[in-house]
């Protein structure tokens, strides 16, 4: 275990001006009317993104510019990263599939368009699907992603579509490190290559930062984390977007695998380990809210975060639907009213407990009074969704890691891990059981515990042995207090005031 | 004389969208330029627009017949290193709409 604590930092250690817990979602310190934008946006809340769900159309095909990360031949279905879809929409069927998800998943709140190339680079087809929408789907919030390029162009037509989100990539500020990013832009008929296209890309990408802001459009910052390019110099992204007006910073891991056949997965750059995206995330932290929640979705991605529906949404399949639109609002306002409700409840708890953390009645009796001091740690949750401890370890896709400090609960974000065990005929054994964890154990490797539904014998004496405690005593628990309650169980051990004679001290954590 | 298309095409339409003399068509499986509409953007454009904004090496041809863009000009990645991995993509890219 490293050691999370020790510099008693206020953003770790119980609440600080700006963020407390995670219920605050990162948007204590917005003003109420940003925070009613977005308490219904999966991408843009951490809180929502438990209950709400979101969908990418894929009407935007071409792209103006190359990424080192992208690959423009990968189209596939079962690959989930941005950029990747299995079929080009055009507007017409677009819209179809809008109304035929959001009958039947009413908590779709969010339609973003998001390529698989750029959204503005593909001006008719984009602008097309949003006045329809903005027309025919009113209940639902519209959102756009931007390598930015073209974005001065488009400000003014992206404002009068009330498109309320947009996410900008930025990289980067110096065109000596973009060059090293992007190989080329199309600009004003020409293909423009090094620097000299860094430095147009840059330009346009802070100008339609300022404009979207000017015009009252929120706009989310993504950058991807590339070890050695651009690690170093996100921080000072943060600051620069923060300052221009930006009011989200999602850093993003690089995903590089030679398979994939890009430029970074060929030359074999490296991706950053969960830990270094965290403590990279943790010292922008105090510059801008950070989003932690991200999944890197699909440019068709259907259903939570997360989660990926698309096939049940099919062209073929949507043929043949006719979806009755003012009907379905109604059903939807029905959802959505019950969903804004429980949020509201989990908040007016929180807030009573005065801490950020809930910790329902039922559960006191086995946990101990918080100590006002105490160490943070990193827990790592197995979860399909609902907020809830509700998955087993072997079926984990992802951990969902929490740093838990005496007062304080904060999401630090999802890490991705491959399937351990794929049921009951793919179960496992010697070798290929070791061989298999080894990325949970490295996706878990900074967390002082794991929480799941369930966990096997061979998984648990691994973790174990790695200083990480398993535990599925909260199955089916909500997340929080489980780690709550988990946390305080740790503490009256004492486990996490000792150090650990077989794990040199820099694993440690220390009180 | 006329560019033309080859069947590296991802369907991506970026061409067709800046082509000035609408002389590119979806087909069934990739793009095409007609070949007596297209005038390499001569009188339009310094530089022909669709080998200008392609983001696909190999996918187009010039009036000779050659390759606009080889292997590694576009994305950087020699072309030794895309040998290999190329055989590992022809079974992932079986549900691409621009597989040939």
């Amino acid at each position: 275990m490293e050691m999370i604590a020790t510099s008693g930092k206020p953003q770790i250690q119980g609440c600080s001006a700006s963020r407390c817990g995670t219920n605050d979602d990162g948007l204590s310190g917005m003003p109420e009317s940003v925070r009613k934008q977005v308490e219904n946006h999966p991408c843009f809340s951490e809180k929502a993104h438990h209950h709400f769900a979101r969908m990418h159309v894929a009407v935007a095909p071409a792209c103006n510019i190359q990424c080192n990360y992208c690959n423009r031949k990968y189209d596939c279905s079962n690959e989930s990263r941005p950029g990747v879809v299995s079929e080009v929409l055009t507007p017409d069927q677009a819209v179809r599939k809008v109304k035929a998800v959001a009958a039947s998943i009413p908590q779709m709140t969010v339609l973003g368009i998001a390529g698989p190339g750029d959204p503005l680079a593909n001006p008719e087809r984009t602008f097309t699907t949003f006045s329809r929408l903005a027309a025919e789907t009113p209940d639902i919030k519209l959102c756009v992603s931007t390598n930015g390029l073209r974005l001065p162009e488009f400000a003014d037509e992206i404002a009068k579509y009330n498109i309320q989100h947009v996410t900008i990539t930025i990289n980067c500020l110096d065109p000596e490190i973009g060059a090293k990013i992007y190989p080329w832009i199309y600009w004003n008929n020409r293909r423009i290559r090094g620097v000299k296209a860094a430095k147009i890309l840059l330009r346009n990408q802070l100008k339609g930062l300022e404009m979207l802001v000017e015009r009252g459009v929120l706009v989310k910052v993504n950058s991807v984390m590339i070890p050695g390019v651009n690690d170093h110099h996100l921080k000072e992204v943060s600051r620069v977007v923060k300052e221009k007006g930006a009011f989200l910073h999602n850093v993003m891991p690089l995903i590089a695998e030679a398979e994939h056949g890009t430029f970074y997965g060929l030359t074999g750059q490296a991706s950053p380990t969960g830990r270094e995206l965290r403590e990279l995330q943790d010292s922008c932290s105090d510059s801008m809210s950070m989003m932690r929640h991200c999944r890197q979705c699909r440019a068709d991605a259907v259903g939570m975060l997360g989660e990926d529906r698309g096939q049940e949404f099919t062209l073929d399949k949507l043929e043949s639907q006719e979806i009755d639109y003012p009907a379905a609002m109604l059903t939807r306002k029905k959802v959505h009213d019950g969903i804004m409700a429980l949020l509201a409840a989990e908040r007016s708890k929180s807030t009573a407990t005065g801490s950020g953390s809930i910790k329902p009645p039922a559960l006191t009796s086995r946990t101990p009074t918080p100590t006002p001091e105490g160490p943070s740690m990193l827990m790592g949750v197995a979860s399909k969704g609902q907020n809830l401890v509700n998955q087993h370890f072997g079926h984990a896709t992802e951990f969902l890691i929490y740093r838990i400090g005496p007062n304080s609960i904060e999401a630090v974000g999802p890490r991705k891990v491959d399937l351990y065990c794929g049921g009951a005929n793919d179960c496992p054994e010697d070798d290929d059981e070791h061989n298999r964890l080894q990325g949970h154990l490295a996706a878990l490797a900074d967390c002082k515990a794991v929480l799941c539904a369930k966990i096997g014998f061979g998984p648990w004496q691994q973790l174990e042995q790695r200083g990480v405690a398993p535990s599925s005593e909260y199955a089916y628990e909500p997340i929080e207090s489980a780690l709550r309650a988990f946390y305080q169980e740790l503490l009256s051990q004492g486990a996490p005031l000792k150090t650990r004679a077989d794990l040199p001290l820099s694993n440690q954590v220390v009180a | 004389m006329a560019l033309s298309i080859t069947d590296r095409c991802v369907n991506c339409y970026a061409c067709q969208d800046v082509c000035p003399s609408d002389a590119i068509t979806q087909g069934s499986t990739q793009f095409h330029i007609d070949a007596l509409a297209c005038t390499e953007c001569t009188g339009h454009y310094a530089d022909p627009q669709c080998a200008s904004i392609c983001p696909v090496e190999q996918a187009l041809l010039d009036g000779q017949g050659h390759e606009i863009h080889p292997q590694g000009s576009l994305t950087g990645i020699p072309p030794v290193l895309i040998s290999a991995p190329l055989s590992m993509q022809a079974t992932s890219n079986e549900q691409s709409p621009a597989a040939p």
